[in-house]
């Protein structure tokens, strides 16, 4: 007869707080020796390139003010995120629902840009909230009326706004003057004005949208009914309707904030850094905020601190590209060897493998 | 020639199988011959499923052996119990529904020559299927023939079907006979394992019984009637020592009249239902699971849509109301089911939170007050000794006795007038059960009408005033506690009718 050996997982019973955090942190760890043996392997020194990444992205006050101004949308994206993830909606689309903010953001940008400055922006930032939210709450509406997969429904959307901000910067909204396909810059009344952040300088009064909103999310989430509501549907969705929750109605209108703090982003970014409408507006932070939030998990104070952590990476490695000539794109491919440790040590927190010797 | 003078195809000596403390199957010995259909009868939980499952590699033995024609063999995985000739077919089927039924059935076999070709097959034992259909347009029976064929192909000498009716219509259920009668003719040893009577004294040539994992008896179907089977599945009645409260039932609270109700794929679960719950009586639910029971709570509670029929508190038609509306006007359910944490509890959430869930809606504003919960739950904690570590622990970390005290007691808290509880002591020791009987027995004093469904016939014997029988939908019989009986309540819930009156009231 003969014996082979058989690897199992097994769940581990209970882990302590602490177990918890030194696991992420060996994660982080790991994640950063892997990173430099990737880096070793190019050729490079390490530490040296950690160093200047980090020097990069923190260094000055100018550098500093480029981190935040990353750091906002990623930011505000992921919170945006968090409220569908908390509820188990997988709203995939953050990056068409910023598309859609900055769409109707643009139009009061373009076409009303008559009224004062303060509620020139106030009108850009509601309407790009509920243009948002509306987008969002489009999968929302088919997933509880028809039952549709909301991964692959949100999907799809950012496809047709993307596509959409194209036809516009070449069709309707092109600037007649300009010699490429583009949209002409907003005027001074719909740009963002500078505030200072202590120890940053001055950036666009975004960061204080952040500070707000990440505060709103946290006490959001936890203190009040609504937030209540959607972690039971999201826990379980048969004890919410047990216990007589309006189920459809909590998912709608979990999904408009849920999108609308995505549109607000679209307008962050076209009234801040861009001063126009591009097709670039939302750039892949619609997804990269699908990983931040889970590897914050789905803890707004998490989000806080990874967000920042993506930014300081990804400043960090804009400056890697000047000084090294490494390739920006090295900062997705640390972005993802951090995702894999990170993510891969929550499967050790939660189980063991083992190896047994079985006859057979 | 006698089927016992052959010699066993497979032989099975004195298997155990044990899950934690619940020993599912216990010292069973049983032997199949060639050329005969056996049927496996015993009630949910009765250990068919698990002796099936050692014989098809899915589990392993405690102790025991297994003789196939009469040398004893290992089986591991499935893979190696087709390799002997066993094949399983499993209520849930396992096919590729863009391919076609050949294609599924060549799937598995990855082109070795040593496969039957299907057609040759479908020829020998006259079967009405076409194997170029594409499982997506097929019926539930059509699929099952190709779950058949998959194992034939695989030249499986021994199949085991199991419940392989519980999905298909009476007609299906002819077709899917005659197979198995051309297979016994053409040699093959097919176990089915069942706990509808008419099928097995209608199919298999001897009936083995189990009844809480342990063998009753194996008789010749020749020899067996529909009493003597029931008997044996069901047990002889064991007095618990369960009491019941005495009281005198009052007014008709909840009064149900020709209650239908169709499920998601239009199947009817519930079939013109009628009857009447008193204040202060508890009325037990019997009848094998899958019968209806879950439609009849869920439709009561609002979570499930009526199709016909009426359902009133005190005279109020509460069909069609939300659940909320029905939760305050006095209606309140704790359903336990097979998971147990599958509804009513958030687990991850602690027990103030999950007190929360039925009231936070009557706090004002928009915010969450926990101070009340937290005063509420450290009572329950205190009155029903619920052991936890602390209330800010998920309930998830506690046992399964104090989930259900949790469930049971925030739903008695909202002093209900009419409480629905489905399988409260499921896979609960006696200690922690007798708390709940308690529980239930003191609401039932208080005058609050209880709806209990259980498992166990000897305890809904015990506590109930009257029982209601359900059996494939319908209700069969309502029976008053003193008339009942574990026989005519085992006969009722196969849905036999006997010469008595059906009503015992």
């Amino acid at each position: 007869m003969s014996s082979r050996f058989h690897l199992y997982v097994s769940q581990r019973g209970e882990v302590s707080k602490a177990q918890e955090y030194t696991m992420r942190i060996l994660a982080l760890v790991a994640a950063l020796i892997a990173g430099g043996v990737f880096l070793l392997l190019l050729g490079f020194n390490p530490f040296e390139i950690y160093a200047t990444m980090l020097k990069g992205a923190l260094s000055t006050e100018g550098m500093r003010q480029e981190t935040v101004k990353l750091m906002i949308p990623l930011c505000l994206t992921s919170l945006g995120v968090t409220l569908a993830f908390k509820m188990r909606f997988w709203n995939i689309g953050a990056e068409g629902q910023i598309c859609a903010g900055a769409i109707a953001a643009s139009y009061f940008a373009y076409f009303h840009n008559h009224l004062p400055q303060g509620i020139l922006l106030s009108v850009m930032a509601v309407a790009a909230i509920i243009a948002g939210g509306l987008w969002g709450m489009l999968p929302a509406y088919f997933k509880t009326r028809f039952d549709t997969n909301e991964t692959l429904f949100t999907l799809m959307l950012n496809y047709i706004i993307g596509f959409f901000i194209t036809y516009l910067r070449e069709g309707p909204w092109r600037d007649p003057q300009g010699g490429f396909a583009a949209t002409p810059r907003f005027l001074k009344q719909a740009r963002l004005p500078l505030v200072n952040f202590p120890g940053v300088g001055n950036v666009h009064i975004g960061w204080i949208v952040m500070f707000v909103i990440l505060i709103w999310v946290f006490f959001y989430l936890r203190y009040t009914k609504q937030g209540y509501e959607l972690t039971v549907v999201g826990e379980n969705i048969n004890t919410a309707r047990y216990a007589g929750m309006p189920v459809k109605k909590i998912i709608m209108r979990t999904m408009f904030l849920s999108a609308g703090i995505c549109g607000l982003v679209g307008m962050l970014q076209v009234a801040g850094p861009d001063r126009q409408l591009t097709d670039a507006v939302a750039n892949g932070r619609g997804f990269t905020a699908v990983s931040i939030a889970w590897l914050s998990r789905l803890s707004p104070i998490g989000i806080a601190l990874v967000s920042f952590l993506f930014s300081v990476m990804e400043k960090g490695c804009s400056m890697m590209q000047t000084d090294f000539r490494i390739p920006a794109s090295m900062s997705e491919i640390l972005q993802g060897i951090i995702l894999f440790c990170v993510l891969g040590g929550e499967f050790f927190i939660n189980f063991r493998i083992g190896r047994t010797r079985k006859e057979a | 020639m006698q089927i016992e003078d052959r010699p066993a195809v497979i032989e099975l000596k004195n298997l155990s199988k044990s899950f934690g403390r619940v020993k599912a199957n216990d010292d069973i010995s049983l032997k199949l011959y060639s050329s005969e259909i056996l049927a496996l009868l015993g009630e949910n939980g009765s250990g068919k499923t698990t002796l099936m499952n050692m014989l098809s590699g899915i589990y392993q033995p405690d102790s025991g052996s297994i003789l196939l024609n009469g040398e004893t063999v290992k089986i591991n995985s499935p893979k190696d119990a087709i390799k002997l000739g066993i094949g399983m077919i499993h209520q849930h089927f396992k096919l590729v529904d863009v391919f076609t039924a050949e294609e599924n059935i060549k799937l598995g076999s990855r082109g070795k020559g040593e496969s039957i070709s299907a057609r040759s097959l479908v020829q020998s034992l006259n079967l009405n299927i076409d194997l170029d259909k594409k499982i997506y347009d097929m019926s539930v029976s059509e699929k099952q023939t190709v779950e058949v064929l998959k194992v034939l192909t695989r030249k499986a000498d021994i199949l085991v079907l199991d419940e392989p009716t519980a999905v298909l219509t009476p007609q299906e259920i002819d077709t899917l006979f005659n197979t198995l009668r051309e297979m016994k003719k053409a040699g093959k040893s097919i176990i089915i394992i069942t706990h509808k009577l008419e099928e097995v004294l209608a199919i298999s040539d001897r009936v083995a019984v189990l009844h809480k994992g342990r063998l009753v008896d194996t008789v010749n179907t020749k020899e067996a009637d529909r009493f003597s089977l029931t008997e044996m599945m069901v047990g002889r009645q064991v007095d618990l020592d369960i009491k019941r409260a005495k009281t005198i039932p009052g007014d008709v609270v909840l009064s149900v009249e020709g209650l239908t109700v169709h499920g998601n794929e239009g199947n009817v679960e519930l079939d013109k239902i009628s009857f009447s719950l008193r204040a202060g009586e508890i009325l037990g639910v019997a009848g094998i699971a899958g019968s209806g029971q879950k439609a009849l709570c869920e439709s009561i509670a609002g979570l499930q849509p009526v199709t016909s029929g009426s359902i009133s508190l005190s005279g109020q038609r509460i069909d069609g109301l939300s659940p909320r509306q029905i939760i305050e006007l006095g209606i309140s359910m704790a359903f336990i089911p097979e998971d147990r944490l599958g509804m009513g509890l958030i687990s991850s959430m602690n027990i103030p939170d999950n007190l929360l869930l039925k009231t936070y809606r009557d706090q004002k504003g928009l915010l969450l007050k926990r101070t009340q919960a937290r005063k509420e739950a450290e009572e329950l904690v205190e009155q029903l000794s619920i052991v936890t570590p602390g209330l800010k622990t998920p309930v998830s970390k506690l046992s399964g006795g104090n989930v259900q005290k949790v469930l049971l007691g925030r739903e008695i808290n909202l002093s209900p007038k009419v409480l629905i509880t489905a399988y409260p002591v499921r896979g609960l020791d006696i200690g922690a059960s007798m708390t709940i009987y308690d529980m239930l027995n003191e609401q039932k004093e208080k005058g609050v009408s209880v709806l209990f469904v259980g498992e166990d016939l000897d305890v809904l014997l015990a506590l109930c005033d009257r029982i209601m029988v359900l059996s494939s939908g319908k209700l069969s019989a309502i029976v008053e506690n003193r008339f009942a009986t574990k026989a005519l309540l085992g006969m009722k819930m196969v849905g036999m009718t006997t010469d008595k009156e059906d009503e015992y009231v």
